[in-house]
């Protein structure tokens, strides 16, 4: 059981990570504005994920006291990381939005999505 | 050369991460009488609320979530000047792939639930999983729908901007009726009721309520926003 959980903290956390690595990788290295935005979402999750991860405790459940589950309040999972990321989620999709929107800004003018062609970005 | 920089640089980033993580260790109890436990006490005490993360949003960080809509409305606002077009240069939406019958048949059956799924779930966001940006969310999703089967579809910007306006005075009212009646701004000045009721947590579901109306009308204004976009 103990070798399980090992296994399970490894599994979660490492897909956190390297969520996090291959949106950035993805942001860092493609060529195309969409790619960008999806690399800098899917850092987003990644982070998401890690926050959510740190809050859990091994045999918890989740923090709402429904009939039945009044007196649990010491197995509960730590319910503050949570609420953080129900902020970050909704404050990613604003900045996802609003990057999409400066894409379409950009190809309006361009007529291009790839940023090597986009020549008067360079100083 | 650029590549073996970036892997470099992510590698190392991994690590530090990764070691990190590994010392903080997985699911251990480490928060012992930390905030933890006082914010899951005060909301069975206290506010009456039954899902602690709601009473964390909405009660003990409220004015947290004050900015959080706020910057909800302010990335609206920008999509909005953004994408700015003179009056005449709006016309129809390009569709490359008309929907078929079914999907206009399905779209109009489904779109009602959806609704009502939503309303749902941010009036029972005190309760039950869930709260007013997810049934916002999903609100918007049904709009989306419609919005993808029907070309001709509209919604009125009027009545989104009226929504939303209202769903931020009555929050911001709120916090003011709190600070002079309580004394500290979102103050839950109405009375609790019993756990588990509908009616219980004072001003928490209100406020859960309106900021539903306030995501449903922000997401479904800029899914409007982008889906018109013609070129």
């Amino acid at each position: 059981m103990d070798s399980l959980y090992k296994m399970i903290e490894y599994g979660i956390y490492g897909a956190a990570i390297l969520l996090i690595l291959v949106g950035l990788y993805g942001a860092l290295t493609k060529k195309s504005l969409i790619k960008i935005v999806i690399g800098l979402s899917i850092v987003d999750a990644g982070i998401h994920l890690l926050l959510v991860s740190i809050g859990y405790l091994k045999g918890g459940t989740a923090p709402i006291f429904s009939p039945g589950y009044e007196d649990m309040a010491d197995k509960m999972v730590d319910p503050i990381p949570q609420a953080l990321v129900l902020t970050a989620i909704v404050i990613g999709f604003a900045v996802t939005a609003v990057a999409l929107s400066l894409v379409i800004r950009l190809y309006r003018h361009h007529d291009t999505l790839q940023i090597d062609d986009i020549k008067n970005l360079k100083w | 050369m650029k590549n073996t920089i970036v892997i470099l640089l992510l590698a190392t980033i991994g690590y530090y991460l990764g070691s990190i993580f590994v010392n903080i260790g997985f699911g251990d109890p480490r928060f012992v009488n930390g905030v933890k436990d006082t914010y899951l006490a005060l909301t069975t005490s206290e506010l009456k609320v039954a899902n602690t993360v709601t009473s964390i949003v909405v009660n003990f960080r409220g004015f947290d979530t004050l900015g959080e809509v706020t910057v909800l409305f302010l990335a609206a606002t920008a999509l909005g000047g953004i994408l700015y077009k003179k009056r005449h240069a709006v016309g129809e939406r390009t569709v490359l792939f008309p929907a078929s019958s079914i999907v206009k048949s399905g779209a109009k059956l489904i779109f009602p639930a959806i609704v009502l799924l939503g309303a749902y779930v941010f009036i029972h966001g005190h309760l039950s999983p869930g709260g007013g940006f997810q049934g916002g969310t999903i609100i918007a999703t049904g709009f989306l729908l419609m919005l993808l089967a029907y070309d001709n579809f509209s919604v009125s910007h009027n009545v989104l901007s009226y929504i939303e306006s209202f769903a931020g005075i009555f929050f911001v009212a709120f916090g003011i009726a709190g600070l002079m009646i309580s004394g500290s701004f979102l103050e839950n000045f109405l009375p609790v009721g019993n756990m588990n009721d509908l009616f219980s947590g004072g001003v928490v579901p209100i406020i859960y309520i309106l900021v539903g109306f306030k995501v449903a009308a922000e997401l479904t204004g800029v899914i409007y926003t982008v889906l018109h976009e013609k070129d």
